[in-house]
């Protein structure tokens, strides 16, 4: 987005090429036509320095403190069920920014194009992009693009850089989940995982599943609202709900038990899980997150939870206790017990 | 869900364990001197942990987790056979997927993909079949591998590479039996085995017959089980009525997927493809006979030993187990997975020293990831 100056006439400028070339990405005419048509006539940044130039009245808010994060994306499919690498890439940020009590301001987009990338595909994933962010009311303000030969890449790669702003007084940590607090999830857990894995077509199995990729923002607003003492969240991406109970459980000290009949799984996602011997705790989520809250407001966070759409499921799955200091424990529908552990490497189909 | 629901309710958990508790009793088993079951299957072990029988069961019972994980058994030579065979500029090598973090003496598939051999986790190996189709200048091997659960699906597919005359396509045989290994253990003289839980699976398949030497020349009772809870909590309970009542029989608990005949169609195209090795490497527990598959000489073309000169009998290096490793010990009972020295230190399922950290279907991994064991990790690669 950085080589143009004026806002252009898209008559003028409109990229014709069906598929993205070298010459693209070389920092001519051909480069100047892809950022402008297909990237700066959608987003409309404010202004078009090269730099954006940001100003907002909660910064001005004594106390108030700067949120800023980062992730890639590089997801096989770039489409699937229930959304695209655009989507994923907005929301991805946006919920890291959330999570952590920050309200999302602003992102910047970086591509990495692979030579004989369609152009159609490059500005559907520019119209979800710029759909998600005026949803969320997060503006794109900066970008950069890079196209890369053949078999470099694998057609899209995306990465967002995210800011926004924590009003003073909050202060989201992980070491302050205490023995009391309970545990909540938002919604389905795994779907994300599955729609990706079955949307990659090796497993000659169709089902409805759809990403779960959703922003987390106005939930996490709500929560916040609603219970001021929450004590933490997280975004239960890559590795699973798993992960962020036992990355919490280890940063807190305490020994986190959840209930396996409180689950939300989808009984296609279990049904997946078990043709395949991969646990759903593990899959991956894009728009599901893990919160505590001090135990006596559990409820009241749930039904505020639970009146908005991206908390429509939301459930209660566990408490915090003392017992052994970063122990997650699940108590098994069949009445068991067991230590639900980190993942290690990543979740491989068995063999019978 | 529909079908699996059923079998991990709750209430009638209670009922079965009521039961097995007062047959315990019966016995006069106590738990310093318990009554030991054999559950043979990988799927079990990982079943009893993942639904947390082995705390729900009385002391005076214990399980001894038997060599069925096929990942877990696998001798490391034969890894790095694989690894040999991926390496080949030609070959793009096909795998299940949990094949993939085995060690080898030197590397895991995981390992040499990263280092840019071409290797593919397909779900079915008729994946590999179809890749072999489209890359008709690259040669496609498929690691066969698994108990006479996988056996069928990789016999249809050298019918079928036969059928379709396909040049490129191998199989890299490892396939092995059930019954021998347990056959190795009933004539181990230190083996305390009361009575068995067979594998579901292996029998819808082959069937209940190929068990009976077990009742009629050991006198050991063996009862083939399903996979969920209440399956398995049945099973053990029909073991202890038979010990109870001094039968040995082999019985049928799994029967809405098990016939007594197994599957006829299944076993013909393995009688086919497929016969048997003098003797086949058991990581754990060493040479068993008649234990493993090799292809019968209509077959030679698909028979990636063949093909690439890497027979089973072939002379390679001298392996020794890694030091400390006490797998053989853990797979014929004498040690429970934690007694090991190297137990959630130098072997974890990150950095697994011997075969059953390995696979979760593994005695040790199972232990590992459900019974707690937390150590400091070291980062894995």
């Amino acid at each position: 987005m950085k080589a143009a100056v004026t806002l252009p006439d898209t008559n003028k400028r409109r990229l014709r090429a069906q598929h993205v070339t070298m010459a693209h990405g070389g920092g001519g005419s051909a480069m100047r036509d892809l950022i402008d048509d297909v990237f700066i006539s959608v987003f409309q940044p404010d202004s078009l320095e090269d730099q954006a130039r940001l100003t907002d009245e909660a910064l001005s808010e004594p106390g108030a403190k700067l949120a800023f994060t980062t992730d890639g994306f590089v997801v096989d499919p770039i489409e699937f069920p229930g959304g695209d690498i655009g989507k994923l890439a907005v929301c991805g940020t946006v919920n890291d920014l959330a999570v952590g009590g920050a309200r999302p301001l602003w992102l910047s987009v970086g591509f990495i194009i692979e030579e004989g990338t369609e152009v159609a595909l490059l500005r559907r994933l520019v119209a979800t992009m710029k759909a998600m962010a005026d949803d969320i009311g997060v503006k794109i303000v900066t970008g950069d693009t890079k196209v890369v030969e053949r078999g470099s890449a694998d057609k899209v790669f995306i990465t967002t850089s995210g800011i926004g702003v924590i009003p003073p007084h909050r202060n989201l940590c992980a070491s302050s989940v205490q023995p009391g607090d309970a545990v909540i999830v938002n919604g389905y857990l795994g779907d994300h995982g599955a729609a990706i894995m079955a949307a990659r077509g090796d497993l000659a199995l169709t089902t409805t599943v759809e990403s779960d990729c959703q922003s987390l923002s106005a939930l996490m607003e709500t929560i916040l609202d609603t219970v001021p003492a929450t004590r933490c969240a997280r975004d239960a991406t890559r590795g699973g709900a798993a992960s962020v109970l036992n990355e919490i459980a280890e940063a807190s000290g305490t020994h986190i038990v959840i209930d396996e009949t409180k689950f939300p799984i989808r009984k296609e996602v279990k049904g997946l899980c078990e043709i395949l011997g991969l646990d759903p705790l593990y899959l991956a989520n894009e728009g599901t997150l893990v919160v505590f809250v001090p135990g006596p407001e559990a409820h009241k966070a749930l039904e505020a939870m639970q009146s908005l759409p991206a908390g429509r499921d939301s459930r209660i799955i566990g408490h915090v206790k003392s017992g052994t200091p970063g122990r997650v424990e699940m108590t098994t529908v069949f009445g068991g017990a067991r230590v639900v552990d980190m993942l290690v490497g990543a979740q491989l189909p068995r063999i019978c | 869900m529909k079908y699996a629901d059923e079998f991990r309710d709750p209430d009638a958990a209670k009922g079965v364990l009521g039961a097995i508790e007062r047959i315990v009793d019966e016995i006069g088993a106590t738990p310093e001197k318990p009554i030991h079951i054999m559950e043979v299957c990988g799927g079990h072990t990982h079943a009893i942990f993942r639904y947390g029988l082995d705390k729900l069961t009385p002391a005076a019972l214990e399980f001894i987790h038997g060599p069925g994980c096929p990942v877990c058994v696998l001798p490391m030579s034969r890894v790095d056979d694989c690894i040999e065979l991926a390496e080949r500029p030609e070959v793009i090598f096909t795998t299940f997927g949990d094949a993939m973090r085995v060690p080898g003496t030197k590397k895991s598939l995981l390992q040499a993909k990263a280092e840019g051999a071409d290797i593919r986790m397909v779900y079915s190996p008729l994946d590999a079949l179809e890749l072999a189709r489209r890359n008709p200048d690259r040669e496609v091997v498929f690691f066969a591998l698994g108990f006479e659960t996988t056996t069928p699906s990789t016999a249809l597919c050298a019918q079928q590479a036969l059928a379709e005359n396909l040049t490129n396509f191998s199989l890299f045989c490892n396939h092995i039996t059930v019954p021998e290994p347990i056959k190795a253990l009933l004539d181990d003289p230190y083996m305390e085995l009361d009575g068995f839980v067979g594998p579901g699976h292996v029998s819808m398949v082959i069937g209940i017959e190929p068990y009976r030497f077990i009742a009629r020349d050991y006198n050991k009772p063996i009862v083939v089980a399903g996979f969920e809870p209440l399956d398995l909590l049945q099973s053990i309970l029909m073991v202890l009525e038979q010990i109870r009542d001094g039968r040995a029989e082999v019985e049928n608990q799994y029967s809405r997927i098990v016939p007594d005949d197994g599957n006829v169609v299944s076993i013909e195209a393995c009688a086919d493809v497929y016969e048997r090795r003098e003797t086949f490497e058991w990581r754990g527990l060493g040479e068993i006979d008649k234990s493993g598959l090799k292809m019968r000489e209509k077959y030679w073309a698909f028979d990636a030993e063949r093909k690439f000169s890497m027979g089973y009998g072939r002379p390679r290096a001298k392996y020794e187990e890694p030091e400390g490793c006490k797998c053989g010990a853990v797979m014929t009972g004498r040690l429970k997975p934690q007694q090991c020295p190297q137990f959630g230190k130098g072997c974890t399922p990150d950095r697994p020293l011997g075969a059953l950290m390995v696979s979760s279907e593994g005695a040790c991994a199972a232990y590992y990831q459900y019974g707690g064991v937390r150590t400091q990790l070291e980062p894995a690669e």
